[in-house]
């Protein structure tokens, strides 16, 4: 880890109509960092990420990705990380390998680079005897594992990974954190997480952005977070600053349109 | 360049990979031209129009790539609700080259549409006029793929899901069939009909496939090509202007 700032984000705000999705926060990760950013459902994290990543403006705010502004300097930015989605994102139609090989491609890996670490990857996360079958017949947790080797395909200064453990098993979930891990020491990369299993973030993140509300109302080192709410263990201090009150979030256009293309592809 | 390539190549994989909805997709066409090429055909005849399967064979053409390059553009609402196209937009690449590759491989579908469609019409009994003109035809069936390909890429980046979907087909694409002087001649129509079926994008395309395909025509290529390149342009530019600001 060093000094140097590579995600700056200046009283950053998001709203939808009325509501205040992301409500005025800022926060430096150092490169090579770690990054946890927690918080229960609704919370902002998806939209922040989604702000840094290019993918939302920002209502107000400044945001500078490793110096670059997602708003107006989009290639940029763009070039400077990679992201696993909370929500699936490669294309059914085609294979595990042709999903990948795309994006090796859209990245500018050069071909040999690129096959190799395919190879490599498919390994680590066990589809490597599956990389001719059609993302479609693939599980959830196969999709999941995927999505990860693609997102590590192009080995970014930054990576996202927006709750990229959900519907894994504690093996795939070792192998991966234990290869994030690697990442971050070998090549340096920033790491960006958000995700619901404290014990993750406890482990790995060197520090945790609490975020509720579309506000940060702690941010430290895991040990800083316990000693702040007085509690013993990461679950503890998440719950005692967010309070314990079950959040709804509402369901978007999308996924009211995917429930109605499972029962169109089931009748197929 | 290949990021065009590659994203080209995925819509052209999907397509092959579909067989059943290239099979589905030819049931209309079909229809079309059983039903009211043999229904209609005597009472053409009659009022002295010739054959009618050959005046309708290249709007049954027409109409294949019209539906298919649409469905092509639009599916970027499917790409929106799976997902990929998150993964697209956060890409280091620039929108302009993701829009005109999705919309060449969308063209190149519902080219090879036209082009099954077409031989479908060979067994109907249809027989082009001059086999030197297939070029030609070719050459016209992307320009109105492109064309409306380009058109769907521009409605669908508005759209967030498929609830617009079924008022874009009646409202548009229906309309844009129906007027396009696929099914009747535009000889003689009434002034709002005939007003209309001059201001449908289509009109052109259908009257360019039909002097390749049977050298019969209501305007002339240059005018054709002008008013299809032209709109086809247009709309590139809007598309892509609506399309590198989506947020997803």
């Amino acid at each position: 880890m060093t000094d140097e700032t590579i995600i700056d984000v200046h009283d950053l705000s998001k709203k939808f109509g009325e509501l205040t999705a992301v409500d005025h926060i800022s926060f430096q990760v150092k490169a090579g960092e770690i990054f946890a950013f927690l918080g229960p459902n609704g919370a902002g994290k998806t939209t922040t990420i989604k702000m840094l990543t290019t993918l939302l403006h920002p209502t107000s705010g400044e945001i500078r990705m490793n110096g670059f502004d997602p708003v107006h300097e989009q290639s940029k930015a763009r070039a400077s990380f990679g992201i696993v989605f909370q929500d699936p994102s490669t294309d059914d139609e085609l294979t595990a390998w042709e999903n990948l090989e795309l994006h090796g491609i859209l990245y500018h890996v050069p071909k040999q680079l690129r096959r190799q670490r395919m190879d490599a990857l498919l390994k680590i996360v066990g589809l490597d005897d599956r990389r001719n079958d059609y993302v479609k017949y693939f599980s959830g947790g196969m999709r999941r594992r995927l999505e990860i080797a693609r997102g590590l395909l192009h080995h970014p200064k930054i990576l996202f990974l927006d709750e990229p453990t959900i519907g894994l098993d504690p093996q795939t979930r070792n192998h991966l954190w234990n290869y994030v891990k690697e990442l971050n020491t070998k090549e340096n990369i920033t790491v960006f997480l958000t995700t619901h299993y404290m014990e993750e973030a406890d482990r790995i993140a060197h520090r945790i952005a609490v975020i509720d509300h579309g506000k940060i109302v702690a941010l430290g080192t895991s040990e800083e977070l316990k000693q702040k709410t007085n509690t013993t263990n990461l679950e503890d201090a998440f719950l005692a600053l967010t309070g314990s009150s079950i959040r709804e979030e509402e369901a978007s256009a999308v996924d009211t349109l995917r429930i109605h293309s499972r029962m169109w592809r089931r009748r197929s | 360049m290949q990021t065009i390539y590659i994203l080209w190549l995925r819509q052209i994989k999907r397509y092959i990979r579909s067989r059943s909805r290239i099979i589905g997709a030819l049931g209309q066409p079909l229809l079309f031209l059983l039903a009211l090429g043999f229904g209609l055909g005597p009472v053409y005849q009659r009022a002295g129009g010739g054959d009618y399967i050959s005046f309708l064979a290249p709007g049954v053409i027409a109409m294949s790539i019209l539906f298919t390059a649409i469905f092509s553009g639009i599916e970027i609402i499917w790409d929106r609700q799976f997902g990929f196209l998150k993964e697209t937009m956060v890409a280091p690449v620039s929108r302009m080259s993701i829009m005109v590759g999705r919309t060449l491989g969308g063209a190149t579908v519902a080219t090879m549409q036209g082009l099954i469609v077409f031989i479908i019409t060979l067994f109907v009994g249809f027989r082009p006029e001059s086999i030197a003109m297939l070029p030609a035809m070719f050459l016209t069936m992307f320009l109105i793929a492109l064309l409306f390909t380009a058109i769907g890429t521009a409605i669908a980046s508005v759209l967030q899901d498929f609830q617009g979907f079924q008022l874009i087909m009646n409202f548009l694409v229906m309309p844009m069939f129906f007027l396009s002087g696929a099914l009747f001649p535009l000889d003689n129509l009434p002034k709002v009909v005939a007003l209309l079926t001059r201001i449908d994008p289509l009109t052109y395309g259908v009257d360019a496939l039909r002097g390749t395909l049977i050298g019969s025509m209501h305007f002339n290529f240059a005018l054709d090509y002008s008013v299809l390149g032209g709109i086809t342009v247009l709309s590139m530019i809007v598309g892509s202007y609506l399309f590198s600001r989506i947020q997803v």
